[in-house]
């Protein structure tokens, strides 16, 4: 099915569409940001002219240091990140302003700069991706030690019922957001160098050994351990996605697939079973306008969340014009409910097409590599990417429970903006191919 | 591997689709009735108040009610209503609370004023398509400022009210009443600010919510000889030739019980018979009682139905769902008994012929029959709202005067007028009216008001009554518990002075 070839070596692909692109996303992001202030104020932000000068030029840096560090690299990738951060910042704007906290959206900025920054060092450190792939082991072993960092007496902090968060001196972040990143990588590197006793299946009943399933189940319980220790559906539903479908793609057996959904659902019942705080989770999205229980906190954010979607109907209230500041949260959580009462379903809609562009682009990426590593780190990066953004959604419309992570590049939460970046700078690399060849 | 890949991305398309269907679900199909959950009233609320609410206007321009710009900062409502004489128009404005709702225009007016209205939907969408912050309709009512400030000044601080209205039209002048509450205390401020005025107006004893103009019925008394009258003529009496005796106490048939005049007095110094007119001018009972005898139940009733009055059943407590008088607030209009009531109840039909037992009116109701009487017997709907405006100021709703129909002849009208001329000339209503340039019709009321309290007293009138006058005012006061006359007081010595200045005020 690989019908598209690697691209020409040197080939430098398309930058004028990708500028276009970027000029169109820097013109929505600044366009959003002062309609913000004029929806909310009647004016444009007193800031807007510095924050659109600092906006365009980090953005356009950025694009810079793709074309001299990538110039292979997919056009429309960096776009779309630009254009889902910058309508995220305009809505943190609008959301913290309405509650006179406007510092947050700066600070919020400030960690757009600082993903921005990492962005620009992992494509400068990381100058062919199958680098990666020689440290397999030491990759995982980082990965599981960063998702099992807030369990550390000392060092874990525990927020609003999750320990999700590790303060180190004065800085706190949440590792699994970075975690996850090693995950994947250890994931594409490890499953590269089994695929085929893997797809074999040597052992009994035709599955692998367990010598060779070894490593993933340590992932897997890691996965687990983060749901348990940490009381953290959304990472643990995160993990064993990603795990699951990056076994099945690597190994060819739709049975790893079944097999995943059969244990994820044992799992999910046990848990449901076993804590309360799933008990809740699930309680919450049954019985969200229950009007004996809508005024309970779960309940009332879920419910104030339709709510807003509701008001907003199909063209919105506009930005600045609505009242997403009712929902508890709406920041972090439920920043997508506020898009969908301002910019109705249009809007809602959307921003999930964005999204829908970067999965499409990142499966497109890894049907164009020929080399497994490649293949499978791009899979492994949209899929995480692509149920991340799923899991918040469908759980701020109810469709499913409630699982608390962070909107990909649009939520609040200076963790998930610098991982996300960090993430699409190895999706780039992985479009482009090594930088030696351009170079050498 | 590809055809793997492929197939997961055709997999993820697939839960986008979930969100996109879960997404149409959400904010399009069931889109309404999640708005419509009472959890969700703040948002509404807050959507409510973006709006700048349409004025509430008198009929000479006077602000009732307005929108201005609420100062606070970062509050989540935009706007705060207004009202510069509160408690004045409370009865006519209601008011226009976030937690409690909205009463009277406020409410009846809600559409307009608010710009839901399908009239004000050009205006509302150009304020949309423009990006300009949605505008409702402005509300022009009948009420003369000046007049309902001189109803209020001529009612002090009585506890009672003062209507007033057009003959012609059936506008709604002015309508007064004591006590009154301010819609300013529980329409703006902070939360708590307006739950403890809220607090306050509804356990108030005395129940300023309830307009005593419009919301409460009392006995009518002697003005409601005016219906046994107007019954008595459209049944054939001869206002002055037809004769009925003059006894000090009238036996009641079935009964032991008997009925005197007020005080106890005769009628008409002691002459041995007395015509209706006669009995009219001085209000005497024991001729009223004998002509609604005479008269009889059924024609009793129908007069009264004629009138607007709710036909009821008092002993079985059937009574009208809604006022038979269409009128754009709520209000309750007067209720008499039905004939069956009186089947084998004659003391009770002698009764209700002087305006007691279960015959029960408001003082609107009885500015609106006096009108009637005013205007050839034709009568009007009371009509509070003449116009809506959309923004610009242009017209976008016209109402038009609507009768409600003519419980009298014109002749029978004519005979009516003229007996209500004399109460002022040399009847109950004389020493009120001695000396004042314009002829006014009019009729005492003394209302017994249960066992321990001083009486209602009534009047009602209109003017200028003068032969080939046109009305221009049809008035009805009440004063509640005597008013500062207590057990002493009379609709004459009461009320009357007080309607005297009202329509001075007016003419």
């Amino acid at each position: 099915m690989s019908e598209v070839a690697l691209p020409a070596a040197t080939e430098a692909r398309r930058p004028v569409t990708g500028l276009w692109l970027l000029i169109v996303a820097i013109a929505i992001s600044l366009a959003a940001y002062a309609m913000a202030g004029l929806g909310l104020k009647g004016r444009t932000p007193r800031d807007f002219v510095v924050y659109g000068l600092v906006f365009t030029g980090a953005f356009v840096a950025g694009w810079l240091v793709v074309r001299w560090a990538a110039p292979r690299a997919d056009p429309v990738l960096y776009p779309t990140a630009t254009v889902l951060a910058g309508l995220g910042i305009a809505m943190l704007y609008r959301i913290m302003v309405a509650r006179g906290e406007s510092t947050i959206a700066r600070e919020q900025a400030m960690w757009l700069l600082v993903g921005l920054a990492a962005f620009c060092l992992t494509l400068w450190l990381v100058r062919d991706d199958r680098q990666l792939n020689a440290y397999t082991y030491t990759l995982g072993l980082i990965g599981v030690v960063l998702l099992l960092l807030p369990v550390v007496p000392g060092i874990g902090r525990e927020i609003n019922g999750a320990r999700l968060w590790a303060q180190v001196g004065p800085f706190s972040f949440q590792p699994a957001e970075f975690g996850k990143i090693f995950i994947v990588v250890f994931l594409a590197s490890y499953l590269t160098d089994k695929q085929e006793l893997l797809a074999a299946g040597s052992g009994r009943f035709g599955l692998p050994r367990a010598k060779d399933l070894g490593p993933l189940l340590l992932a897997w319980g890691a996965s687990l351990a983060v749901l348990f220790l940490e009381r953290d559906m959304g990472a643990s539903l995160l993990f064993f996605g990603v795990f699951v479908v990056m076994l099945w793609i690597a190994s060819g057996r739709a049975a790893y697939l079944w097999l995943g959904l059969v244990m994820f659902a044992a799992g999910a019942w046990f848990g449901y079973l076993a804590f309360a705080h799933v008990q809740a989770r699930v309680d919450t999205w049954l019985y969200a306008l229950d009007p004996d229980k809508v005024t309970g906190l779960g309940y009332f954010q879920l419910a104030q969340g339709w709510f807003a979607m509701a008001t907003g109907g199909i063209v919105g209230t506009g930005l600045g014009q609505g009242s997403p500041t009712l929902i508890p949260y709406v920041g972090s959580d439920f920043i997508f409910a506020a898009f969908g009462e301002e910019l109705g379903m249009i809007g809602a809609v959307a921003l999930l097409l964005l999204y829908l562009i970067l999965i499409a682009r990142g499966l497109r990426i890894a049907m164009e590599r020929q080399d497994t590593f490649g293949k499978l780190l791009a899979t492994g990066l949209t899929t995480i990417f692509a149920l991340q953004t799923f899991a918040i959604v469908a759980g701020v419309t109810r469709l499913i429970p409630l699982t608390g992570v962070p909107l990909p590049l649009v939520s609040y939460g200076g963790s998930s903006r610098v991982a996300t970046f960090i993430m699409l700078a190895l999706l780039i690399r992985v479009s482009s191919g090594p930088m030696e060849r351009v170079h050498g | 591997m590809d055809r793997r890949i492929r197939r997961l991305g055709i997999g993820l398309v697939v839960l986008f689709a979930l969100l996109f269907a879960q997404l149409s679900y959400v904010q399009v199909i069931a889109a309404d009735d999640i708005k419509a959950q009472p959890a969700n009233a703040r948002r509404q609320i807050i959507a409510e108040y973006r709006v700048e609410r349409g004025p509430i206007l008198s009929a000479d321009g006077e602000l009732l009610a307005h929108s201005v710009r609420n100062q606070e900062r970062r509050s989540e409502l935009l706007f705060r209503r207004v009202y510069p004489d509160g408690p004045l128009y409370a009865g006519l404005t209601g008011y226009y609370s976030r937690i409690y709702g909205r009463a009277e225009l406020e409410q009846a007016a809600n559409p307009f004023l608010s710009g839901d209205a399908p009239e004000l939907a050009v205006s509302t969408f150009t304020d949309l398509i423009l990006g300009r912050e949605r505008k409702g309709g402005a509300v022009f009512t009948t009420i003369r400022s000046d007049l309902q400030e001189a109803a209020a000044l001529a009612l002090g601080d009585l506890p009672g009210a003062v209507v007033a209205v057009e003959p012609e039209t059936g506008d709604v002048l002015a309508l007064v009443a004591n006590p009154s509450y301010d819609p300013n205390s529980i329409s703006s401020g902070t939360d708590e600010d307006i739950t403890e005025a809220w607090d306050a107006i509804s356990t108030d004893p005395e129940q300023p919510l309830i307009s005593r103009a419009k919301d409460e019925l009392y006995l009518p008394g002697s003005t409601g000889k005016l219906i046994t009258a107007s019954a008595a003529l459209e049944n054939g009496v001869d206002p002055v030739t037809d004769q009925w005796p003059n006894p000090r106490v009238l036996d009641l048939p079935q009964t032991t019980n008997t009925l005197e005049n007020f005080g106890g007095s005769l009628c008409k110094g002691g002459s041995q018979t007395v015509s209706m007119a006669e009995a009219f001018q001085e209000s005497c009972n024991v001729t009223f009682a004998e002509i609604g005898l005479d008269i009889g139940a059924k024609e009793m009733s129908e007069q009264a139905l004629a009138y607007g009055f709710c036909p009821t059943d008092p002993p079985t407590q059937v009574e009208c769902e809604e006022p038979t008088i269409p009128f754009v607030l709520p209000w309750a209009n007067g209720r008499f008994p039905e004939p069956s009531y009186f089947a084998d109840r004659q003391p009770q039909l002698a009764f209700s012929a002087i305006g007691l037992d279960n015959v029960l009116t408001n003082p609107l109701h009885m500015a609106l029959i006096a009108a009637a009487i005013a205007n050839d017997g034709v009568m009007m709907q009371p009509r509070l709202i003449t116009e809506v405006r959309d923004p610009t100021g242009k017209p976008v709703r016209e109402f038009s005067e609507e009768q409600y129909g003519q419980p009298i002849s014109d002749e029978s009208a004519k005979e009516m007028r003229a007996m209500m001329l004399s109460v002022t000339q040399g009847g109950t209503a004389s020493s009120a009216f001695a000396g004042f340039p314009i002829a006014v019709a009019g009729k005492t009321g003394t209302a017994t008001n249960g066992e321990n309290r001083p009486p209602n007293a009534w009047f009602t009138a209109f003017a200028p009554a003068g032969p080939g006058d046109e009305a221009r005012i049809a008035v009805a006061v009440i004063v509640l518990d005597g008013g500062n006359l207590g057990n002493e007081a009379t609709g004459g010595q009461v009320s009357a002075p007080i309607a005297r200045q009202v329509i001075d005020a007016y003419l």
